[in-house]
């Protein structure tokens, strides 16, 4: 049974406007997907209908066996467990970077302050940021915002992981150290659907690319497929663009 | 003009002999304050729920919420404290109304309720405000780690847009207090109706309102320095210090 299983979903913004189209694909347990296309094609709008963070009008998105797409109540656990990380890090401003590690521990898994705060110091030290616990987001660079936000998904001890174009609102010399979290994690065999147009971290660790145009799943394939012989001419277009920077 | 001016008269005994006019004034400003604090409890609390009502996903909300600030701000003040103290008290089934209408704290209820539901709309009005400056990822993010909507907006939400508005609604408590001279109308003594009766009985009409003017003027000083600093103390570093 994949991590994620998507299936024939299609979602509207408004009657006239048609988001994702009939879009299928799976996410096996241990699997790194890479989702790439144009920017408008609907690349954040699928991810984020995997915690459903954005509700479908079509099809059924299941995750780790449950339907995604029915539930109501249980909605809240279930993200607890699916680890998010936003393109604009979207820390919590006014909680210090352990108090931001600490909020859904204690309010979501009900683990207690102190277990919670040993959780979150030992993911900052993964990440490379103790000596900034008791810092304010503001007073970070972008890099380091962005690896903490890594931390905060990671102390929830998620099942699996999303990332929408974790780098792309950062300057270039602080990509590589979020890259570098990220390729760690992918070779201890998280679960991860990665929205980038990072195409060396994709060479490097995605087992499948995804590409998107216009709401739909163009292309579907095997890394080494994706790379060496994209199907679609949109995805040649794509790939064309990107890769001659 | 013909005046004489008379600043001793603060010292003098009121008519009634229960002590001099500067002593009355210090009542009705006790009056004023108090009057004050009651009505911007009200106003914030029903603000803030109204305020939130508006940013929920629920349509209904949002549409009770704008019904209510639309009624309470568009109605004049002066209208809403006689409708309290007037019309409601009427509308009330006999007992309960009889009883409303004895009360001896009867206008300072009145003016308490009519005063606090006027802010409350504007109260709401910054709240709605300042939730919706916020980043739309910041709700998301909330989402994300499993909080319920109630959760992100009590951990999340609130405390970033009551730090956003702080500014504006520090106006709206020094409007609240301005606002509690036209309680008068209604029998309270507040410091406005105490610098009119001294007027009325004294004939120093100069000395009495430019008292009162003055007192407004430091109370609306100590509430701002008040809230600088508490503004201050209350600041993010990186986020909205030293603004
Ligand atoms: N809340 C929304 N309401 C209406 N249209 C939206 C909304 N969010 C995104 N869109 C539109 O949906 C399309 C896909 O958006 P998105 O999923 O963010 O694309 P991508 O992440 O691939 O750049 C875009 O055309 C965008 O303008
Ligand atoms: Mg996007």
């Amino acid at each position: 049974m994949p991590m994620i299983t998507i299936e024939k979903v299609s979602k509207w913004y408004n009657p006239q406007f048609q988001v994702l189209k009939n879009c299928t694909t799976a996410v096996e347990k241990g699997e790194v997907v890479v989702v790439c296309g144009p920017s408008g094609s609907g690349k954040s709008t699928l991810i984020k209908t995997v915690n459903a963070l954005e509700p479908v009008q079509q099809g059924t998105i299941m995750v780790d066996g449950l339907n995604v797409t029915t539930m109501k109540k249980d909605l809240p656990k279930l993200r607890s467990r699916v680890g998010m990380v936003f393109q604009h890090f979207e820390l919590f401003p006014h909680l210090k970077i352990v108090e931001n590690l600490c909020l859904g521990q204690t309010i979501v898994l009900g683990r207690s302050e102190d277990a919670a705060k040993a959780k979150a110091m030992k993911m900052l030290e993964r990440v490379g940021l103790t000596a900034h616990a008791q810092k304010y987001p503001g007073q970070l660079s972008g890099g380091q915002q962005q690896r903490v936000a890594i931390a905060r998904a990671l102390v929830m001890d998620p099942i699996c992981m999303l990332f929408d174009e974790p780098t792309s609102a950062l300057d270039p010399e602080m990509i590589n150290e979020v890259l570098d979290v990220m390729v760690e994690l992918a070779k201890e065999g998280m679960t991860m659907m990665v929205v980038t147009h990072e195409m060396g971290f994709a060479k490097k660790v995605a087992n499948r690319v995804i590409f998107m145009d216009a709401g739909e799943i163009v292309e579907d394939a095997q890394k080494d497929d994706f790379f060496g012989h994209p199907r679609s001419d949109r995805a040649q277009h794509f790939l064309s663009k990107i890769l001659a920077h | 003009m013909n005046y004489n001016w008379n600043w001793g008269i603060f010292w003098d005994q009121t008519p009634d002999a229960t002590g001099t006019y500067f002593g009355s004034l210090m009542s009705g400003l006790q009056v004023t304050i108090l009057l004050a604090l009651c009505a911007w409890f009200i106003a914030f609390v029903m603000g803030s729920l109204i305020g939130i009502m508006r940013t929920l996903p629920a349509r209904w909300a949002v549409f009770v919420g704008n019904a209510y600030i639309e009624m309470f701000r568009n109605i004049p003040l002066l209208v809403q404290l006689f409708i309290w103290f007037f019309v409601i008290p009427e509308l009330l089934p006999g007992d309960l109304g009889i009883w409303i209408k004895q009360l001896r704290n009867g206008p300072f209820i009145a003016a308490m309720l009519g005063l606090g539901f006027y802010m409350s709309s504007r109260v709401a009005a910054q709240i709605t405000a300042g939730i919706n400056a916020l980043p739309k990822g910041q709700r998301m993010a909330g989402t994300a780690i499993g909080l319920t909507t109630w959760q992100t907006y009590r951990y999340i939400l609130l405390p970033l847009a009551y730090r956003i508005i702080f500014p504006p609604l520090t106006s709206e408590f020094l409007n609240t207090i301005k606002n509690t001279a036209p309680a008068l109308t209604i029998g309270v003594l507040e410091l406005t109706a105490r610098a009119r009766s001294m007027q009325e009985f004294s004939f120093q009409v100069f000395e009495a309102f430019s008292a009162a003017a003055a007192i407004y003027l430091v109370l609306s000083a100590v509430v701002t320095i008040g809230m600088r600093i508490l503004e201050k103390r209350l600041a993010i570093p990186g986020f909205n210090e030293g603004k």
